[in-house]
């Protein structure tokens, strides 16, 4: 039976982690991500799992990658300037293969920005933030049902591909509250573990059914060398060009070859669309809401969600591409998803970037008027 | 938008005004059937005395966008917020004052309800702490007499959110605020 809740979405983060099996959190609490270490601090200990407040927010990845290299579900939360400082940690638990969970409350930026304000100014600092090739996976909710949901799904994809996983809020869905119905029996992904014995065991031989390798627990009695360094299968630093080439397209392969697993988007009013919105996040119940009203005055208007940012739903959307007659994409930074946008479209036909920086979110009414300036 | 019902509560930060509409909107979604109801807030970087705005959409439907656009119904309670937000009201809603500290009344196309609020929290309850539970009890009022919400709901939200050995002062505030707007 479904729970009916009235979840703030920093909580509706942390239940998700909970159910997902999180039992781990490092982090250091920073507006207007603080309310998910919170409910972590209050809920983990009660279900033997641990919380700790590091120093800053570098301690705090660092200590969820240990947490899951000893074979525990771990996450981290943070904002932009909590973020920009994880990007090394991320980076190495890129390389090292280590299932994490990351999530951003976006807030206004650049540095200390606007605390309490929201932005949507991280979508490619979560793509390519820290240094390297990697293939990235990142949702973008847009209610507290997804921030739940999501979440859980974040934690399987983590486990899944032995890889950061991010969820990027931002401040409205982060703090505002709603209704929402917890489903229960969402499925649950846990990482795989070796199938030989520790003598026999090479600890980032990939499995060629998924390129994912086995992952043991830290002290289990397994080989474990987990370095920042461009390895081989042994996990020891390599400068053999076979080796590094073999492990960084084995790195890109695991997500691309099961990016349709991946991609999740969702659409509104779109088949008929002439003018077809794209938005994500917080934006997107904006955009609703326009094309409700845009409907109703007999507008032919629909709307495109990526739930999924990394990876783009880039083939999706192009075959809407051919059907409409312009895109519009409105965001809360100056013209960032816009250029992924124009990628899928690919020339066929007009995309025009609706920015907005001001700390607000998009009123319906700023939205109609963008569409209708260009429609 | 009258597939919407949308309050807005404002005032300066640490008078309870987001905790005022966390209560609206728990009343709807957990404590009656059949409504959804989405809470949002907007406030600075202090905890203390910086503008504060906090709002609830309730509606039969889905809602889609969380904020208010023109609010039916407003409970201010400085005239910072007043001079602020009243204008914002939709045309024929409701704006609740507090008659403390608002004294210059807004000209809006809507019924101005001009209540003691801070001074029943003050000097009938001895703190000016439960302002924003009286503020309650008057929004609950005319919920209720605009069908909306009921009352038993609103003040079993109430209950449900303040610390333990403060429910009767809260409750007595509730009450308070919802016989004064009779």
């Amino acid at each position: 039976m479904p729970k009916v809740a009235f979840w703030q979405g920093n909580v509706a983060i942390a239940q998700g982690a909970l159910a997902a099996g999180c039992r781990f959190f490092g982090g250091y609490p920073i507006t207007p991500s603080s309310e998910i270490a919170e409910t972590m601090a209050e809920e983990l200990p009660k279900l033997g799992g641990k919380f700790i407040q590091m120093e800053d927010e570098i301690g705090g990845i660092a200590a969820a990658i240990g947490a899951s290299i000893s074979g525990v579900k771990a996450m981290t939360a943070t904002s932009g300037p909590g973020f920009s400082l994880k990007q090394e940690n991320l980076g190495f638990a890129y390389i090292a293969e280590i299932p994490l969970v990351v999530v951003d409350v976006m807030r206004g930026g650049p540095s200390t920005g606007l605390p309490t304000k929201v932005s949507q100014q991280d979508v490619m600092q979560a793509r390519w933030g820290t240094h390297g090739d990697h293939g990235t996976i990142a949702y973008v909710p847009s209610s507290i049902k997804e921030m739940y949901e999501l979440t859980v799904k974040a934690f399987n994809m983590a486990e899944r591909f032995r890889q950061p996983v991010l969820v990027l809020g931002d401040e409205i869905i982060g703090h505002m509250r709603e209704k929402v119905l917890v489903e229960d029996g969402l499925e649950i992904v846990n990482r795989k573990r070796p199938v030989v014995a520790p003598d026999e065991f090479v600890p980032y031989k990939a499995d060629p059914s998924d390129d994912v390798p086995f992952m043991a627990g830290f002290g289990e009695g397994y080989r474990w060398h987990a370095t920042g360094l461009t390895h081989n299968d042994w996990g020891f630093p390599t400068n053999n060009a076979a080796d590094i080439e073999k492990k960084m397209l084995r790195l890109m392969r695991k997500v691309d070859r099961f990016r349709d697993d991946i991609v999740e988007y969702d659409t509104y009013e779109a088949d008929d669309a002439e003018v077809l919105i794209v938005s994500y996040g917080s934006v997107s119940r904006s955009a609703l809401r326009a094309v409700h009203e845009m409907r109703q005055q007999g507008m032919k208007v629909g709307h495109f969600r990526p739930i999924t940012i990394w990876p783009f739903p880039d083939k999706e959307l192009g075959a809407y591409a051919s059907r409409v007659k312009k895109i519009i994409v409105p965001e809360l930074n100056c013209g960032q998803m816009v250029t992924e946008v124009e990628r899928a479209v690919h020339g066929k036909c007009p995309v025009y970037s609706k920015g907005l920086v001001n700390g607000e979110l998009f009123k319906p009414s700023e939205i109609i008027a963008a569409v209708k300036e260009v429609a | 938008m009258s597939d919407r019902y949308e309050i807005r509560f404002a005032g300066s930060g640490g008078q309870g005004v987001i905790l005022a509409s966390v209560i609206v909107g728990e009343a709807a979604a957990l404590f009656e059937e059949g409504w959804n109801s989405v809470q949002s807030q907007s406030y600075g970087p202090e905890a203390r005395g910086g503008s504060c705005k906090a709002e609830v959409v309730i509606s039969r439907g889905e809602i889609d966008y969380p904020k208010a656009v023109s609010p039916d119904l407003q409970v201010i309670l400085t005239q910072k917020a007043c001079d602020e937000y009243a204008a914002n009201t939709k045309p024929g809603g409701i704006v609740v004052l507090d008659d403390f500290f608002v004294t210059e009344l807004p000209k809006v196309d809507a019924e101005i309800i001009h209540l003691p609020i801070v001074r029943t929290a003050k000097e009938k309850l001895g703190r000016e702490l439960v302002t924003n539970m009286v503020a309650l009890g008057v929004a609950a009022r005319v919920l209720e007499k605009k069908g909306f919400l009921k009352p038993q709901a609103v003040k079993q939200a109430v209950l449900g959110r303040v610390p333990k050995g403060t429910e009767e002062l809260n409750a007595k505030a509730f009450d308070e605020g919802y016989t004064m707007a009779e």
